[in-house]
């Protein structure tokens, strides 16, 4: 068992040296059951190559840092075991649809950009005073946004989606998923701000309903079916007083 | 030379952080605010925080009793004025995340729910299911986009504070992404920067958490504040270390031995598995030395058991652990037991503020794990250090504001001149240094190794002597490292390297700080002196850097107010 060993193919890139990437392999010891491609990455660092590049922190799938294609699929590299890889090589290149900054790591800009854009914050008419205590909200009011509220921002879901890729103006699975967090939740009373630029050319109705951003996401978010929400409300409002909360 | 320059800069983008910030805009809008972090905000590592945060809301419960709770917790090294400004304001702080949009969980009236956790007397804790720093990140990250005042620098790594005549000016930083080096000046700097876990081998810290802060006010001066209160939290999935919530043993699960008994009956009788962390990681050490430890392949553990609870209370209220378990040790924790030993969680210890996040460098605050305002003394109970970041976050944020109100500008020659002396310190002993052997893994790895022997659970003079020489020869390595990255962009090489001479100096400070405490108190257990010393050591540990390795330590009464000492038992 310890001399077992496991080969990693990364992908590097240095832009002040590389035009394009190119593919680096690694042979390193696949030591212990429990080691995930993270574990290997950081046994490269540590040991190998101390130049190789990647984001990551909690290890525990909670973060959102590590995300990168693993043998073409967008994965929590602390989340997936080269135990289902072995003994085939595992190869392991940043997340597609995204500018490569270096050697595994993305540009995501783009996305805190939008995010902003869809306001994901609590919008009120008033503000209730803090004196006031607490809004009541009941569980069942939070299971209507529970699930949207999840989302750890790894950007999976962006990497998977065909129409991202296609065109990087789509406001995207994860953004949308925010703001129809927002959106459900009982203390916001601001859908009717947010819908402009979720119904702007670029927003829900880019989305072709393909639905790999569901199937990728490591948090149980369901972006697609967010989005599919999304269009009804933005039909909605040419028909409906705006809402139901204002 | 221009510089990015702000009234009010804050270091680290976790709760205390952006918490600081949007204080800064409620005390004066008109103030332009700098958010530098080494990751995007909401990659800090408060997002791991998992069983909730502690504060009166409920009508049973009272200040007074937070307040001792938190105090006993400590046993009695917290400064007791600042636990009872703290215990008042905590509530008003959760009220105000509710307000924010916090997903908190709910009784069946709609009001914030609450749970019992490890040595509050009462159900205090507030909790969303059991990703409770994750919901309270997001959501003051998230908030925080509305507020065009705060203008961020996300993914810059703060190598020095720039301090000048006597006041803190701003800091230099690498921006990750281009690898420039850039001076970012304001009247006043929050550091808030988080804590130090990744000194040890087996830690819930993410990588991230490498003491950064502390190390930025040790060298600029600052004292650091009881240093050898390193909190071992009980429960930690063996090989990975990560975190299974004080909150499982809240809702009711067992603590069981490799006899299936409930060991904490010869620890903690009166509260046995909701007994204080420092008491319980010591409990688990001993039973495993006496050879009650489950053995597997990655060292002796316990058993955490939650079956009793049944699938419904575990999917509301523990769906994260449910997740952790499936995901990364393959087991269903509504059939199987969880196996978890003692692991590095939090410092208690960290850069010396006060009550208002005031260092004793004029224009720098502190606030969160990175800081020690008096809070948590000994031994932090669990829930305490959600609240700590908000409530400490909000006065450190206020305090800026106002200093930077009234400051005068800072003046761009100096700072010309120490950014020119901080990017050459760099350039020439990391990105263009030649030669060297040592790898930075490797080091990093050895100093882990010796901080997990040397200052864990318990400690002894033997241990600790024998730790002050192993650093000390790790800083020796250091000087002959090897950098094999020389590029500018994203040099995560870099990165590692300085986060590595960070932890070296905040790892003697642990080391020398309680080879000096010859007591024990809270998570300071010297096998060699194992009673605890009021009338020597009812004082705060305060470490200095000298030209040595050997920090100067100087020693501070705890203030009492309230609150006598008296024999801490539960």
């Amino acid at each position: 068992m310890t001399d077992k060993r496991i080969t990693i193919r990364a992908a590097r890139f240095d832009p002040e040296k590389d035009k394009v990437p190119h593919m680096q392999s690694y042979d390193i010891p696949f030591s212990d059951e429990s080691m995930v491609v993270l574990d290997a990455l950081n046994y490269i660092k540590a040991h190998v190559d101390g130049s190789l590049s990647y984001r990551w922190s909690c290890r525990m799938g909670i973060c959102g840092s590590c995300g990168m294609m693993v043998n073409g699929t967008p994965k929590l590299t602390c989340a997936a075991f080269l135990r289902d890889y072995w003994p085939r090589p595992v190869t392991v290149a940043p997340l597609t649809n995204f500018p490569v900054v270096r050697d595994l790591v993305v540009d995501m800009e783009d996305f805190m950009h939008k995010l902003k854009s869809v306001k994901p914050w609590i919008i009120r008419k008033q503000e209730m005073p803090l004196g006031a205590g607490e809004h009541r909200q009941t569980m069942d009011e939070i299971d209507d946004f529970r699930q949207f509220s999840q989302c750890i921002n790894c950007m999976l879901c962006y990497a998977a989606c065909p129409v991202y890729g296609l065109d990087n103006e789509f406001l995207g699975p994860a953004a949308i998923a925010l703001a129809r967090r927002y959106n459900l939740d009982s203390r916001d009373q601001g859908t009717k701000i947010r819908l402009p630029v979720l119904a702007q050319s670029d927003g829900v109705w880019e989305c072709s309903f393909v639905g790999e951003c569901s199937v990728v996401c490591p948090k149980g978010v369901d972006p697609a079916k967010a989005i599919q929400q999304t269009k009804l409300d933005t039909t909605l409002r040419f028909v409906l007083p705006y809402g139901n909360r204002e | 030379m221009d510089f990015e320059s702000y009234d009010v800069l804050v270091v680290g983008g976790g709760l205390a952080g952006i918490r600081a910030a949007i204080a800064v805009v409620e005390a004066n809008p008109r103030l332009k605010i700098g958010m530098v972090s080494k990751v995007y905000p909401m990659r800090s590592h408060t997002v791991s925080a998992e069983g909730g945060a502690a504060a009166v809301l409920r009508p049973e419960d009272s200040y007074e009793t937070h307040a001792f709770d938190t105090i006993k917790g400590s046993d009695y090294l917290a400064d007791q004025d600042v636990v009872e400004a703290f215990v008042r304001e905590a509530p008003i702080e959760l009220i105000q995340m509710e307000h924010w949009g916090c997903p908190w969980s709910r009784d069946p009236d709609g009001k914030i729910s609450a749970r019992p956790f490890g040595g509050m007397t009462t159900w205090r804790t507030c909790f969303a299911a059991d990703k409770t720093g994750f919901h309270m990140l997001h959501t003051v990250f998230q908030t925080s986009l509305k507020y065009p005042q705060i203008h961020r620098h996300d993914e810059a790594f703060v190598t020095k504070l720039l301090v000048e005549n006597g006041r803190c000016e701003g800091v230099v930083a690498v921006d990750m992404r281009s690898g420039r080096f850039e001076a970012i000046t304001a009247k006043s700097v929050i550091l808030a920067t988080g804590g130090l876990g990744r000194v040890y081998a087996f830690t819930t810290n993410g990588n991230i958490c490498t003491g950064d802060g502390m190390a930025l006010a040790y060298r600029a001066g600052v004292g650091l504040k009881d240093m050898e209160m390193v909190q071992f939290h009980p429960t930690g999935l063996p090989f990975t270390g990560i975190l299974i919530t004080e909150a499982v043993r809240g809702e009711g699960g067992y603590l069981t031995n490799k006899d299936g008994e409930r060991f904490l009956k010869r620890y903690v009788p009166n509260k046995m598995e909701l007994g204080p962390r420092d008491i319980i990681s010591r409990a688990m050490v001993t039973e495993f030395e006496e050879g009650r430890g489950f053995e597997g392949p990655h060292g002796k553990f316990m058993h955490l058991d939650v079956r009793h609870l049944g699938e419904a209370v575990i999917d509301r209220k523990l769906p994260f652990m449910r997740e952790l378990g499936r995901e990364f040790v393959g087991i269903d924790i509504v059939k199987d037991p969880i196996p978890v030993r003692p692991v590095q969680h939090y410092m208690m210890g960290g850069v010396d503020a006060d009550i208002s996040g005031v260092t004793p460098v004029p224009g720098l605050y502190a606030a969160g794990e990175c800081a020690n305002v008096g809070l948590n003394g000994g031994n932090r109970l669990g829930s305490n250090s959600l609240s700590e970041c908000l409530v400490f976050g909000a006065a450190a944020g206020r305090a800026a504001a106002e200093y930077a109100s009234s400051a005068k500008p800072v003046g761009s020659n100096p700072v010309e001149a120490m950014l020119k002396d901080e990017t050459a310190r760099i350039e020439a002993g990391y990105l263009d240094k030649k030669g060297g052997e040592e790898r930075i893994g490797t080091i990093r790895e050895d100093m882990q190794r010796d901080m997990d022997a040397g200052a864990g659970v318990f400690r002894t003079r033997e241990s600790l002597e024998k730790l002050t020489k192993q650093l000390g020869a790790l800083r020796e390595r250091f000087t002959n490292i090897k950098i094999e990255d020389s590029s500018r962009t994203f040099n995560t090489e870099l990165t590692a390297a300085l986060e590595l001479d960070f932890m070296l100096e905040v790892a003697d400070t642990i080391t020398y700080s309680a080879l000096a405490r010859e007591e024990s108190r809270g998570a300071h257990a010297r096998r060699d002196f194992p009673e605890r010393d009021d009338a020597k050591f009812l004082k705060h540990t305060i470490a200095f850097r000298t030209e040595e390795i050997a920090p100067r330590l100087e020693y501070r009464d705890v203030r009492i107010t309230n609150f006598k000492p008296q024999a801490r038992s539960y």
